[in-house]
């Protein structure tokens, strides 16, 4: 269960460039990347920080992001989901997420909740009129809660992810159980 | 009730299924690069385990590489130590590399068809959306994340849940000027950047059916710029053909054994697809992006849409501000400054050929800079030995060497803030080919024509 403001992005087709821009996709390990997040919308030319984005107001803060539809479309990069995270959000709220982000984001422990248009409305309506607007996700439910007006929006997650997010398990632990039964495949198997 | 050629597929590579739907698949082939694996290795140290499969993992460096004097040290110290650090990967862990020097490098969505590592009925993925395009070839390819990346590499599978699937025909006689690159960035446009989320497309119908295979690596490389995990075209002839004999296609009597399954990969009549569309070729002109995500485009002689005919004003207001352009303004006249011909969707021999055909005589307009990134060093060879890099230079273009180059802007070949390029590529979002950069997407011909002419043109008034 989490309870707590967020930061409003309300722009559809965020892409995962002006997430991470490519230039800082160079490092080889998965820390620090939160201080390039949305980087070319943060700091104007000079790397001076635009007062009119959001992230540099410091009337918004929060640990969930919310944003317009197809958050996340683009490039696979899963940088996008580690500068999100890094940044200190561990849910972000859209009515639609991009695929290839979506999983990426499950896969690090930053939760996509998909809403309804009219949910999602009903948020940035919430924190325009109160930037301390609170909002509870609860995983294990499966619901987010619009604290302000008392709203509730029950939201789907793949099982085995919502297994794995609650329980800590691992992708790859699992895969590696599995190594007699992949190898009984190949077993079976032509690859020409 | 029949299958579709993706749930054939799909359903032969199924190791095993969880409880709520998710499928632990199996992957034939695994494409990796310098950007998006270094973190995938770094788990496998960290849990003291070896890559399961090396055999079925080839690596490359493309995305942020030099495309001039390659053979010398990469400059950018960060840059060199990414490709550096894919090198002592591969040799740590036994993986196949084609790194920077080696004949057969290049981006990676280029080398796998040539090399005849990619196949019908294969699985293919990489840690880059654009896998898409060896769909092409009759083979589920999807683009995933370094998580992903890491899975492949300790178990040879994915854990993932099976898409819905839609069907998307092209139908008839494709006029002349038009490109499989306009045949996509039109269905782009009607069906919007997010119109193919949750959904694996396969193509189909005359007008595909047409496409060379290099033409059809075009239209599924970009199935992902409509939100569409995958795209594929159900193998043929043409796909038979251009397999045979390369380097990693099987020879002799293993050839015929596969060609005998091959032929059974195509979409049963009676198959059922979540989502269908059926467009006519004929309605098809040379395309071309206006905005700041591929679902923005218009028909060359047509009008960027009017406020009034948007429904996310906010969002349009934005992107238009961005590109400097002003709705239901028209794009023919508008001045340009670059020409970048490259990237995985538009660098193989076919779309250098096709531009060394039109260039033929011509020279470029003195205010436009044009780039010519080949897909792999073997394209670039090619193109040399046909004499194509005289032409290009008689017209006043670069041909350089192979990478992603300034499709992404990775490495140091951007386009400045504020200019305009017409671009081969296959993204026009924000700042994608440098900081305040400005793209329009459109076919290898349309951009070559814009390069004469410094401005955007119609190509077919200069064909003939």
């Amino acid at each position: 269960m989490l309870q707590s403001t967020a930061v409003p992005i309300p722009i559809e087709d965020i892409d995962t460039d002006q997430i991470i821009p490519a230039r800082f996709l160079k490092a080889t390990s998965r820390e620090g990347f939160g201080e390039n997040l949305f980087r070319d919308w943060r700091y104007s030319k000079g790397d001076v920080p635009n007062p009119d984005f959001i992230l540099n107001n410091p009337t918004y803060q929060g640990q969930i992001l919310v944003a317009g539809k197809n958050f996340g479309c683009g490039s696979s990069r899963e940088h996008a989901a580690w500068s999100i995270y890094d940044a200190g959000f561990k849910v972000v709220v859209s009515s639609f997420f991009a695929d290839i982000f979506k999983g990426n984001a499950l896969n690090n422990g930053l939760l996509p909740v998909t809403v309804s248009p009219a949910f999602l409305d009903g948020m940035f309506k919430s924190i325009e009129q109160n930037p301390n607007a609170t909002f509870t996700v609860s995983l294990e439910d499966q619901t987010i809660r619009n604290d302000s007006t008392g709203a509730t929006f029950s939201f789907d997650i793949n099982a085995y992810k919502k297994m794995c997010l609650l329980n800590g398990y691992d992708d790859i632990d699992f895969l590696l159980s599995l190594k007699d039964k992949i190898a009984a495949f190949e077993k079976q198997q032509v690859i020409y | 009730m029949g299958k579709t050629l993706f749930d054939k597929i799909w359903d032969a590579h199924v190791v095993h299924t969880l409880e709520g739907g998710t499928d632990v698949l199996y992957i034939d082939k695994h494409f990796i690069h310098e950007v998006t694996s270094p973190q995938a290795f770094d788990g496998l140290r960290k849990r003291q385990i070896q890559v399961f499969r090396p055999n079925q993992t080839v690596a490359t460096a493309d995305h942020n590489v030099p495309t001039i004097n390659q053979h010398l040290p990469i400059n950018d110290p960060l840059s060199r130590h990414q490709v550096e650090t894919l090198t002592s990967n591969c040799e740590a862990f036994g993986v196949p590399l084609y790194g920077l020097g080696h004949p057969y490098q290049g981006i990676v969505h280029v080398i796998g068809p040539e090399l005849g590592i990619t196949k019908p009925g294969m699985t293919i993925v990489c840690g880059d959306s654009h896998t898409s395009t060896h769909g092409a070839f009759g083979a589920i390819a999807f683009g995933i994340g370094t998580s992903q990346v890491e899975q492949v590499l300790s178990s040879q599978c994915v854990l993932q849940a099976k898409p819905m699937k839609m069907r998307i025909s092209v139908e008839g006689q494709i006029k002349e000027g038009v490109l499989s690159k306009d045949i996509i960035l039109y269905i782009i446009s009607k069906l919007t950047a997010s119109g193919g989320t949750g959904y694996f497309v396969e193509y189909a119908g005359s007008a595909i059916r047409s496409l060379s295979m290099e033409a059809r690596m075009t239209i599924c490389n970009m199935s992902i710029e409509m939100g569409a995990r995958g795209g594929m075209i159900a193998p043929d002839e043409t796909t038979f053909a251009y397999v045979k004999g390369r380097e990693f296609a099987p020879q002799g009597p293993a050839y015929e054994e596969a060609l005998a399954y091959w032929q059974t990969l195509y979409t049963d009549e009676d198959a059922h697809f979540d989502a269908e569309y059926v467009f006519d070729a004929a309605d098809i002109e040379p395309m071309i992006t206006y905005g700041t995500n591929p679902g923005m485009g218009i028909g060359i002689t047509g009008h960027i849409p009017g406020m009034d005919e948007v429904e996310n004003k906010v969002n349009y207001e934005k992107s238009l501000h961005y590109m400097g352009l002003d709705p239901g303004q028209e794009l023919l006249g508008k001045r340009i400054e670059h020409v970048f011909i490259g990237s995985c969707t538009n660098s193989r021999i076919e779309d250098l050929r096709l531009v060394a055909e039109f260039l033929q005589g011509k020279t470029k307009s003195d205010h436009v800079q044009a780039m010519i990134i080949p897909g792999s060093k073997q394209v670039e060879l090619q193109a040399r030995r046909e004499g194509l890099d005289k032409i290009f230079e008689a017209a006043g273009f670069f041909l350089r060497e192979p990478g992603c180059s300034a499709c992404l802007g990775m490495n140091e070949d951007k386009i400045p803030a504020g200019e305009y390029c017409v671009s081969t590529s296959n993204r026009n979002f924000e700042g994608r080919q440098g900081p305040g950069a400005r793209t329009m997407l459109a076919s290898p011909l349309t951009a070559a024509a814009c390069a004469i002419a410094g401005k955007i043109v119609d190509v077919r008034e200069y064909l003939n």
